[in-house]
């Protein structure tokens, strides 16, 4: 359960200050599918980047399971993002020349998974994400955008996190591997997963059951989707 | 919670090898041409060390041909009465065989050889030569670590009954005898001076060459020398053979204190003779070609420093080429240190792979310089180990700067790195 409650974020450029969130509070239960979603230089990134332990806030609470994540410091953020949270970029980020197996299993070489059972974790993680079973020993670089992106689900999904986090997912492939792979996000979180999504795009968003809308570092409007 | 300064690491040694590995070899003309650097670097350290410990110990071994042992006492500076002008050491006229008998009772003495040198023509039936006739003893061929190719060295009786006899070194016989079996060289006649002496042994040769040729000389009864040639009781010089390289300073100390007082002199600074210690020699030949092998050994150490800049710089080529990697790593819970390692394990293993290359191609070239242009070369176990570890210290030294920057990357920014 994520329970956000007046996050501020401050950054200064000389002398200048520019406060990219000005104080957001909100929470996302266990299970939800959200899209959090705004024009560029609403915040948006930023945000996600303290619900995914990358970043702190510079004031405010963020409680990640009970847990306080906004006074860490960077090993045990580490530690945060290695238990509990799942990153999907928009541009994949797949250690190019390894294979799809080496690239899912990269999070449980830092969880010290023993390496004969990481082999079995990864398969059922990537069997999760949809991934056809036959290119499981393909180098990354010999695929799609698509498959591409299900790797990075499937990387996202290895350590079982508590928040799986997708910035603009759907970004850098075409409107129909994009659906597939929104498709993908569905289908975790019916399953139970807790789903984060961060887009610019109004299409994307209504993928999910509940859009917060950000503005200027303020959250507009917070709706249900039926 | 407070910070903690042990830097915590979550990835095992295994995987940290594994990891380096698939990344080192990813690229492999990169890492090859990297490595070429500390490969030069450390085969070039290799050879040259090689080199200069191969030519020192030849030249000591040269030395230590002259005689083991060997200290030669020679006759002070003569000066004029009255004069303060010295003439050279050695000129004067003071060594007595007499001298030499009484210093032979001497503990640590082993054997006693009293010596004059004359430059003679020396005459055969078909050729002639000038050479260097030495007056010696029978203990001769012990101190000066020679032996009889052919034929006998004299005897005490021969030494002491004056008689005509001649010992001839092998570059002599060919000059005097070319073409002549050496086997019918013993008993010919040759004149020394003009004096007829029969040949009864041929040295062995030694090899050397200028002024340590010793296969030039011909050899000839000291009492013989000094009834027909110098004409003078006095030696030229004396070679005492000390039972140990260790008692050298110890009988140093005594012959000085019995020669001063056979001299009767008092004042040790103006003793007639000085000695001159084999060892000495030695010592200061070999600190010469240490001197030598320490030049080479720099001038090749700089390469190996070049060889290291190499690779800091094509660590931090990687960093930057691998940042969104960097950056996805510590998405996923890498820690800071774990990506230091990282970095830095691929930096030690260029460089220790470079090294054990540079060990193999620096043998081959020290045996091939051995074979080919015939200079005597050592590879010396110390010489692998030094290289070795350098090229491990190279790799931490060098690589480090790199893997802390990587592990300072802000992950943000890093997964935004175009």
């Amino acid at each position: 359960m994520i329970e956000c409650k007046d996050i501020k974020k401050e950054y200064t450029t000389g002398e200048e200050k520019t406060m990219v969130l000005k104080g957001l509070s909100f929470v996302i239960n266990d299970g939800e599918y959200v899209a959090i979603m705004g024009p560029s230089g609403s915040g948006k990134s930023t945000l996600m980047h303290i619900l995914g332990a990358l970043d702190t806030p510079t004031s405010g609470t963020y409680l990640l399971d009970g847990k306080d994540v906004s006074k860490l410091n960077d090993h045990e953020l580490a530690d945060i993002r290695k238990d509990k949270i799942g990153f999907v970029f928009q541009a994949f980020n797949l250690l190019p020349r390894a294979s799809v197996i080496r690239n899912v299993a990269l999070p449980l070489v830092y969880a010290g998974v023993p390496k004969h059972e990481r082999e079995e974790i990864a398969k059922k993680a990537l069997i999760q994400a949809g991934f056809d079973e036959a290119r499981f020993n393909h180098l990354s670089n010999q695929l799609s955008g698509g498959q591409m992106q299900r790797v990075a689900i499937a990387r996202a999904l290895v350590n079982n996190p508590s928040l799986l986090l997708a910035d603009e997912p759907t970004g850098n492939l075409d409107t129909k591997t994009g659906e597939i792979v929104l498709e993908t996000f569905e289908k975790l979180n019916k399953q139970g997963h807790t789903v984060i999504l961060i887009t610019h795009e109004e299409d994307v968003a209504r993928h999910a059951r509940r859009i917060i809308h950000i503005k200027d570092g303020e959250i507009l409007k917070d709706e249900k989707i039926k | 919670m407070s910070e903690t300064s042990i830097p915590k690491t979550s990835i095992k040694i295994a995987d940290l090898i594994e990891e380096t590995f698939s990344a080192v070899s990813s690229n492999k003309t990169r890492s090859g041409l990297t490595m070429l650097g500390i490969v030069i670097g450390i085969a070039s350290v290799i050879a040259m060390v090689a080199i200069g410990t191969g030519a020192q110990s030849s030249i000591e071994a040269r030395i230590s041909s002259l005689g083991a042992n060997l200290l030669t006492i020679q006759p002070g500076a003569p000066r004029t009465f009255g004069s303060t002008v010295n003439a050279g050491r050695g000129n004067a006229q003071t060594l007595t065989k007499a001298d030499a008998s009484s210093l032979s009772s001497l503990s640590g003495v082993k054997a006693v050889s009293p010596e004059s040198t004359n430059r003679e023509q020396v005459i055969s039936s078909t050729s002639n030569t000038n050479t260097s006739v030495i007056g010696a003893v029978s203990a001769y061929p012990e101190v000066h670590n020679m032996t009889i190719a052919q034929g006998l060295w004299f005897t005490d009786s021969q030494v002491s009954g004056f008689a005509k006899v001649v010992v001839i070194g092998p570059t002599v016989q060919g000059d005097l005898f070319s073409g002549m079996a050496t086997s019918t060289v013993i008993g010919q006649s040759i004149t020394v001076n003009g004096l007829p002496f029969t040949i009864v042994g041929i040295t062995a040769s030694k090899g050397g060459s200028g002024f340590g040729n010793t296969d030039n000389n011909v050899y000839i009864p000291l009492s013989t020398a000094q009834q027909f040639l110098t004409g003078s009781i006095y030696v030229g010089s004396i070679s005492i053979e000390a039972t140990s390289q260790s008692v050298m300073t110890s009988v140093t100390d005594e012959i000085t204190a019995a020669l001063l007082a056979r001299h009767k002199i008092t004042d040790p600074t103006k003793a007639d003779f000085n000695i001159i210690n084999q060892a000495d020699i030695a010592s200061t030949a070999s600190s010469v070609t240490g001197t030598f092998t320490a030049l080479l050994a720099a001038v090749a150490g700089i390469s190996l420093v070049v060889g290291g800049i190499g690779i800091m710089n094509m660590m931090l080529t990687t960093v930057t080429e691998r940042t969104r990697e960097i950056g996805l790593r510590k998405a996923i819970g890498a820690q800071r240190s774990d990506i230091t390692l990282q970095f830095l394990a691929e930096a030690i293993v260029l460089t220790v792979l470079g090294g054990v290359i540079g060990i193999m191609l620096g043998w081959g070239v020290s045996w091939g310089v051995t074979r080919f242009f015939s200079i005597t070369t050592q590879v010396s176990v110390n010489s692998i180990l030094l290289a070795f570890g350098v090229s491990a210290g190279i790799g931490i030294l060098f690589g480090y700067y790199p893997a802390v920057r990587a592990s300072k990357l802000n992950p943000i920014e890093a997964l935004r790195y175009e």
